[in-house]
């Protein structure tokens, strides 16, 4: 289990008069992530999403709080943690002076792997991603959807109990998308924890166990995607208002019809959606 | 730990080795130059001492590129942490701070001395008459240790190569000219030459020319660059920490 206690992050930037001044990207955070499970973590851009899985991979420090994993703390044993976790950054980042193959020895000599190990697994894991013929190449050659398949090869070799993907599927085209969806479900049904955060709402609805949508750097609400939507109502009404697109919840269709038919414009009835929450809790101009 | 300095370390061997022949021949431009334009074409006439001036030249020579080439192999690295941001592989991997910069080092220094070694050659071949043993060599590592902890102090602290060329600019280059490599201090004003002798170039400079001139080692040199190596390896761990600030 990943647990998380008050968690802050604090930065100090320069503001328009060149003055320091502070900010808080994460704002005393508290959350938990069970064994096996599919994480979310759903925010408006600048919510604090990536600052927290930095923390939680210790990529960054926290200003205060705590961060656990299976009752040790980051900061007692971050060398026993960092073994049992694979992270799948937001950002490319290989090292574009080596090969692919040689990006993936690296990362597997980071983790103290034998070398039959490594060489094992590189041709498992690059197969798996069907990227076997890219091994002599270097990641300036690949395409963007190869990248992303390969920064997840490279985050699965030393085979992590526990794995963060920070976007995982951004700018990758729909066909690739699932495939990577599939990829995170055989993890999980494996066993492996997954923490994932995701600007795609449908993503997030289609994998994940549990969704905590944060805003400004503070949990607004943690939940099932399910449990989320039945508490909004279960269906929406959307119309053409005098501010636009206009919505309300109902618990029932039969409720959802008799206000739909008071209205006029652009109607319509659907089931609501983990979008609806997401909105609702993070108000509808963040992220403009 | 071991382990780990042999990862860091490896990883940099493996991008030498690809480029090792283009390394050695970019690496015997400057010294090249410096060997004729100072050894053979001002200081063909010159006498230092008892000896020729290519003799005083090439410890000189050796101990300005050693710090050249070790600072300069580790300013990619400010690439690595701003652009392709590949410094994250090993911030998150089990690996300590001190394994990563002992390995980076490590790295430079080689590269420095491999560097030195090609300059002997150029040197014995432009006549130069020099006695090398292991106390040489050491100094020689010591002075890259120190310049490649400079290096990689500059490359996580700096955000950009205008930043770095800066150093190069401003401390690097008066330094290689300044530092005892091609003349004697003892010739510089008092308050200059005060300055430029507490410099760890100054001590790596008389440190070398004496054991190549086998006069005894100053032990004294060598504690300050011993010391100067401390300072750096607890600056560029400074700076490591900080990245995750």
């Amino acid at each position: 289990m990943i647990k998380i206690e008050n968690l802050v992050k604090e930065f100090t930037i320069k503001n328009e008069h060149k003055k320091q001044v502070k900010t808080l990207a994460v704002d005393n955070l508290s959350l938990s992530v069970q064994d096996g499970e599919i994480f979310g973590l759903l925010g408006p851009n600048g919510a604090g999403k990536t600052t927290t899985i930095r923390m939680l991979t210790m990529e960054m420090e926290a200003t205060a709080g705590n961060i656990e994993y299976q009752g040790c703390s980051i900061k007692e044993h971050p060398i026993d943690i960092k073994k049992m976790i694979g992270v799948v950054p937001q950002n490319i980042n290989f090292d574009n002076d080596l090969t692919v193959g040689e990006n993936m020895e690296l990362h597997a000599k980071l983790h103290h792997m034998s070398a039959a190990d490594r060489k094992r697994k590189i041709a498992e894991m690059l197969d798996f991603v069907e990227l076997s013929q890219t091994i002599n190449l270097m990641p300036r050659a690949l395409s963007g959807g190869m990248k992303r398949r390969l920064l997840i090869a490279r985050a699965l070799i030393h085979e992590p109990k526990i794995l963060f993907m920070d976007e995982p599927t951004v700018a990758l085209d729909p066909q690739v998308r699932r495939r990577i969806w599939d990829l995170i479900r055989n993890l999980s049904a494996q066993g492996t924890t997954v923490v994932l955060t995701t600007h795609y709402i449908e993503e997030a609805e289609a994998l994940c166990n549990r969704v905590a949508i944060i805003n400004k750097g503070r949990l607004v609400a943690i939940d099932t995607p399910e449990n989320f939507c039945n508490r909004m109502g279960r269906f929406a009404v959307e119309w053409d208002g005098t501010e636009g697109r206009q919505y309300q919840f109902f618990d029932s269709r039969k409720e959802a019809a008799a206000f739909a038919g008071e209205l006029e414009h652009g109607v319509r009835i659907r089931k609501t959606n983990l979008e609806d929450a997401f909105i609702e809790l993070t108000g509808r101009r963040e992220g403009v | 730990m071991l382990y780990d300095i042999g990862t860091v370390f490896w990883r940099d061997w493996v991008v030498l080795k690809r480029r090792l022949p283009k390394f050695i021949l970019s690496r015997m431009v400057a010294p090249m130059l410096y060997l004729v334009a100072f050894g053979w074409g001002l200081g063909r006439n010159i006498q230092v001492g008892s000896g020729s001036y290519i003799d005083f030249l090439v410890p000189g020579i050796m101990a300005l590129n050693s710090m050249n080439i070790s600072y300069n192999s580790l300013t990619p690295l400010c690439t690595e942490r701003v652009y392709h941001r590949s410094i994250g592989e090993y911030i998150i991997a089990p690996v300590s701070p001190s394994s990563f910069i002992i390995g980076k080092i490590l790295a430079a220094v080689l590269r420095g001395l491999i560097s030195s070694a090609i300059i002997l050659a150029l040197a014995l071949a432009f006549g130069a008459n020099i006695h090398i043993n292991l106390g040489f060599l050491m100094v020689l590592v010591l002075n890259c240790v120190v310049f490649a902890e400079v290096g990689f102090l500059a490359a996580l602290s700096m955000d950009s190569f205008e930043e770095l060329s800066q150093v190069n600019t401003y401390i690097l280059l008066p330094m290689s000219f300044l530092c005892g490599t091609f003349f004697t201090t003892a010739t510089l004003p008092d308050i200059i030459r005060i300055f430029i002798d507490i410099l760890p170039l100054t001590h790596t400079s008389y440190l070398l020319r004496g054991i190549a001139m086998e006069n005894p080692v100053a032990w004294g040199s060598v504690a300050v660059l011993v010391i100067y190596a401390i300072i750096g390896f607890i600056l560029d761990h400074r700076a490591y920490n900080n990245q995750l600030k």
